[in-house]
């Protein structure tokens, strides 16, 4: 406390310096007249009184440096510190180099992590007090959230209290044409508040307002700042103007700040009101589970407290539109709310937290090399810094010495690491997972920056004091008559101890990474249900006022296929409602038929696919019962269904579901759109590779209740499936030329993008273990070549004792290899409690997998062996005659 | 030149602060009460008078601040804080246990 208050004052002296400086000048002046008063009253003439007390005063200058001294940062001896750090570091070129590039490397990585973690976990979200803003699910029987629906959040925004405003929001893809070429526009169908949800308002023009979203209210839209750049020139009229989109004439109010950052949807460029029914017809798309909500909490009111009273709500809305809930799956069992911010960034927090804490240990790492090397040197400067303490030189003053080399060294290494990191960045935006929310605010930035100079500081201040504190004890004597060629006991136990140190921590990651590495191949070794090879996908979509019937819908999309299968190279297509692994998500409820016992069955969701005959072909997606959808399955024929694998096992356990009945969204009442099973297909993977048996039903497109607007196709190709694409579009556009294409991807490529997130991991991990192995090795390595060399004399006597070369070479390596064992023993209690760390991103293996942590042990063991051999083969190599002669 | 003799090494803190314990005092007249009261056998350099004020200024033992003097001169008069009494309290009998120990030793037969 009082060392505090002692470094206030001292700034406080120094920030007053030139007052100071005049105040002790005048005080000095001050001194010499009394002196000279004194002196003319012994009875000197003033001439001599003056030189008499000026004598006696002494070289006032000097008094003044000396007085200076008391209280300065002493700039001048931190200048001949660093003069002097550099000399020695230009002397030593290897070490120096070593170090820095260490240094950079750890800094850099660490720093360039930083950059991406911490707009995405630290950060609050670029909204006025985004603590306050919540998404809103629906709760699934199992506990899992669910997409809510109009219905609900009209019946939560018109009763709650909790919240000050509550935005549903769903994605909208929109064609704009018009004498420019057609384009098509990431962007949102969103309700009046949703805007004011985030507590942004637009630059130019107007919010959306009550009145716009109303059923079949005004065509209006509100731009982003980029959109308005790019397509309208930036031009400051652009309210009022009108475009078209999808054959119908919208008008734009309004233009979003361009600091505007939308995490809800990061690439929706375009904004129109939402505009459902809320008359709430049964059966209509208001109960269609494919909304988010996103609110904004009244101050003071907890998340508990809203969940609550939304749940009340929800009850007596179930009461209220009991069938319009019953049509689509029942009322859900409650509602899940979470802050934005978790939900944004909660499916890449786990990857995140542990790529965060693998470049925490490899920075320790680095600096417990640097350490190492830094010991190793000082046993080389014994010499020098004895002859300095035997000239005087103060124990604080070669401490600083020491701590100033070394901050110099990480200075130097950081100003490297930001270059790193630099770069580093660019390349963990290109290797992000596609999920990752905030990209676009990942960059080297003022606290980006300022993590850097402080771990840069940090890292220079830990690998200086643990050499500075033996090298101030030095004994000037002992060392200078000794030289230095011994070093003592404690030096290198905290040498060892490093190294043990090193090992340990890369153990640590080696173990992480292989047991990503193993999951990784687990993920994709899972069955996904069907066959991705050579299986090209695209999402046609159907825009404007010609596809206005359902039967021209159905239609367009059935002369599209011909066109297709058609097509040179195409051996099979198919279109569907949803494809797997694409993010799409589309469950309605269904009910079987009462069962033997004659009770009504639960009503349950199920994944609802509308496919034309072909696509479950296509994607080679196994039958195992019953037959599968063809051509005879119109809209007019029984209606006909599928089930999945998971469901017939559930539901019909021993029995035969082919000829049982099923209703999918089926309305309460006694004329059930009754559907027969006439088949039983194989599970697939929709949502992602880690989750399995969704319960699924497929069903014709033309027996649905309506037309699909978007429907995905897949098309099995002979050749490459990429290169086909072209001819596919093409094929579709000679049907109709209007239509966007979107989502083009092969199959293989959904499959690897469900996997980014580990794959981004993993590269991370796997990138970091190898430098912290060859971290660790040169460790190893340059603690037993120091140690050879300083036991050379040792080494030598014992084979003049007769010690064979195989023994001095057992000897070394013994030595290392205990090292290394010791190290490899204290990493496996961090390997175990790391991989807790990382479990949420671990598949198909337990985090104590044997495999990788024998693999990863036989490896450090093995990298060790070999470092510990060239300097064992050194010590063998030891001639007894020359080494001892030279003594 | 005569030979003065000099300070015990980590006196000159206790004088002044003992010298500054009777009244706030300007640098010159702390180096005159010094000569004076050990009737002329210690004086104070003013080379190091002028840093050790500095260095009690900074441990927060003194204070600082202009005063004119009786004959209506501007000079800097030094105060003993509070936690400058307890220091002189402190080294005061520091010193006192050296000296009897010195004693004793001196004593010895």
């Amino acid at each position: 406390m009082e060392a505090v208050r002692r470094m206030f004052r001292k700034l406080w002296f120094v920030a007053r310096r030139e007052r100071f400086d005049s105040e002790l000048g005048e005080e000095m002046a001050f001194h010499r007249e009394q002196m000279e008063k004194e002196h003319r009253t012994d009875g000197l003439t003033p001439e001599s009184a003056h030189y008499a007390a000026a004598r006696q005063f002494g070289n006032a200058t000097r008094l003044q440096e000396r007085s200076h001294e008391m209280i300065a940062f002493q700039f001048e001896t931190v200048l001949k510190d660093l003069r002097y750090a550099l000399r020695q570091l230009r002397k030593n070129p290897g070490f120096t180099a070593t170090a820095i590039l260490i240094l950079g490397l750890g800094i850099g990585a660490s720093t360039a992590i930083f950059s991406a973690v911490n707009p995405i976990l630290f950060e609050p979200l670029p909204y006025p007090h985004a603590g306050r803003i919540m998404m809103i699910w629906e709760k699934r029987a199992d506990g899992g959230p669910s997409h809510p629906n109009f219905a609900t959040y009209v019946g939560l925004r018109e009763r709650n209290r909790s919240f000050d405003a509550i935005g549903a929001m769903k994605p909208w893809q929109p064609t704009m044409t018009g004498p420019a070429e057609p384009e098509r526009f990431e962007g949102q169908r969103v309700s009046a508040a949703y805007f004011r949800v985030l507590g942004v308002s637009p630059a130019l023009g107007r919010d959306l307002q009550a009145s716009d979203d109303q059923f079949h209210g005004p065509n209006v839209v509100i731009l982003s700042d980029t959109l308005w750049r790019r397509r309208f020139g930036g031009e400051r009229m652009i309210v009022g103007r009108q475009v078209t989109l999808d054959d119908n004439i919208f008008t734009i109010i309004g233009v979003m700040p361009r600091a505007f950052e939308n995490v809800l949807a990061p690439s929706a460029e375009i904004w129109a009101p939402l505009q459902y029914d809320p008359s709430l017809p049964p059966d209509s798309r208001e109960w269609g589970h494919h909304l988010r909500m996103v609110g904004r909490l009244q101050p003071g009111v907890s998340q508990n407290e809203a969940t609550s009273e939304l749940d009340v709500i929800l009850q007596t809305l179930a009461k209220i539109y009991a069938k319009g809930y019953a049509g689509s799956g029942g009322p859900s069992s409650g509602f899940i709310v979470t802050s934005l911010q978790d939900d944004v960034t909660r499916g890449v927090k786990p990857a995140l937290l542990a790529v965060l804490g693998a470049v925490a240990l490899l920075l320790v790492i680095a600096c417990v090399n640097v350490t190492n090397l830094v010991l190793a040197r000082g046993v080389q400067r014994r010499g020098e810094f004895a002859v300095r303490a035997a000239l005087g030189a103060g124990q604080t003053r070669m401490v600083r010495q020491l701590l100033t080399e070394s901050l110099l060294l990480a200075a130097v290494g950081g100003a490297l690491g930001m270059i790193v990191a630099q770069w580093g960045v660019r390349g963990l935006v290109a290797l992000s997972p596609p999920g990752l929310p905030r990209a676009a605010a990942i960059g080297v930035n003022a606290p980006v920056f300022a993590f850097g100079l402080v771990v840069s500081t940090v890292v220079g201040l830990a690998f200086g004091l643990i050499p500075a504190l033996p090298a101030a004890r030095i004994d000037p004597q002992r060392d200078l008559q000794q030289g230095s060629r011994h070093t003592t006991a404690g030096h290198r136990v905290t040498r060892s101890a490093l190294v043990v140190t090193e090992v340990a921590l890369a153990l640590v990651l080696l173990v992480s990474a292989g047991l990503l590495l193993r999951s990784l191949h687990h993920l994709f070794a899972v069955d996904v249900g069907f066959d991705s090879s050579h299986l090209l996908t695209m999402q046609v979509q159907e825009s404007g006022r010609r596809y206005d019937k359902d039967s021209d819908r159905l239609r367009f999309f059935e002369q599209a296929l011909e066109a297709v299968r058609r097509a040179p190279g195409v051996s099979s297509a198919g279109f569907t409602s949803q494809l797997p692994l694409s993010g799409d998500f589309d469950v309605y409820g269904i009910q079987f038929e009462k069962d033997n016992n004659g009770k009504d069955d639960d009503r349950e969701g199920a994944l609802r696919y509308a496919v034309t005959p072909g696509y479950l072909e296509t994607m080679r997606i196994p039958i195992r019962r019953g037959r599968l959808l063809d051509a005879h399955d119109t809209a007019g024929a029984p209606k006909v269904v599928l089930i999945n694998q998971s469901l017939a096992s559930r539901k019909f356990p021993g029995q035969e579901p082919v000829g049982k009945r099923v209703c999918v969204r089926c309305d309460v009442g006694p004329n059930r759109p009754w559907a027969t099973i006439v088949g039983v297909v194989s599970d697939v993977r929709q949502v992602s590779l880690e989750a399995s048996d969704v319960d699924a039903v497929y069903l014709p497109t033309t027996q649905w209740y309506w037309a699909d607007e978007e429907l995905s196709l897949v098309v099995r190709t002979r050749g490459d499936a990429t290169a086909l694409a072209p001819a596919i579009r093409k094929a579709i556009w000679s049907v109709d030329k209007d239509q966007p294409i979107v989502r083009i991807a092969t199959m293989d490529r959904l499959v690897a993008v469900s996997a980014a997130e580990r794959h981004f991991a993993l590269i991370i991990f796997e990138a970091f273990a190898l430098v912290g192995l060859v971290l660790a090795a040169t460790g190893i390595y340059g603690v037993l070549a120091g140690s050879v060399s300083e036991r050379m004399r040792e080494l030598a006597v014992r084979s003049a004792l007769g010690a064979s070369r195989g023994n001095i070479l057992a000897l070394v390596v013994r030595q290392g290899m205990t090292l290394a064992g010791l190290g490899v023993v204290i990493g496996l209690s961090g390997a175990v409690l790391a991989s807790q760390a990382i479990a949420a991103l671990l598949f198909g293996i337990s985090r104590l997998d044997p495999i990788t942590y024998l693999g990863v042990i036989a490896l450090l063991m093995g990298v060790s062996v070999v470092a510990c051999w060239i300097p064992a083969w050194r010590a063998a190599r030891v001639d007894p005659a020359i080494t001892l002669r030279a003594e | 030149m005569v030979k003065r003799p000099e300070l015990l090494p980590g006196t000159l803190d206790l004088l002044i602060l003992k010298t500054l314990a009777r009244a706030p005092l300007h640098g010159y007249g702390i180096a005159l009460s010094i000569k004076r009261l050990s009737e002329d056998v210690l004086t104070v350099e003013e080379g190091s008078l002028y840093p050790a004020l500095q260095r009690l200024l900074l441990q927060g033992w003194v204070k600082a601040e202009w005063r004119k003097t009786e004959t209506n001169r501007r000079a800097r008069y030094y105060t003993l804080t509070a936690s400058g009494r307890k220091q002189l309290g402190l080294e005061r009998s520091q010193f006192d246990q050296i000296i009897a120990a010195i004693g004793r030793v001196l004593e010895s037969t």
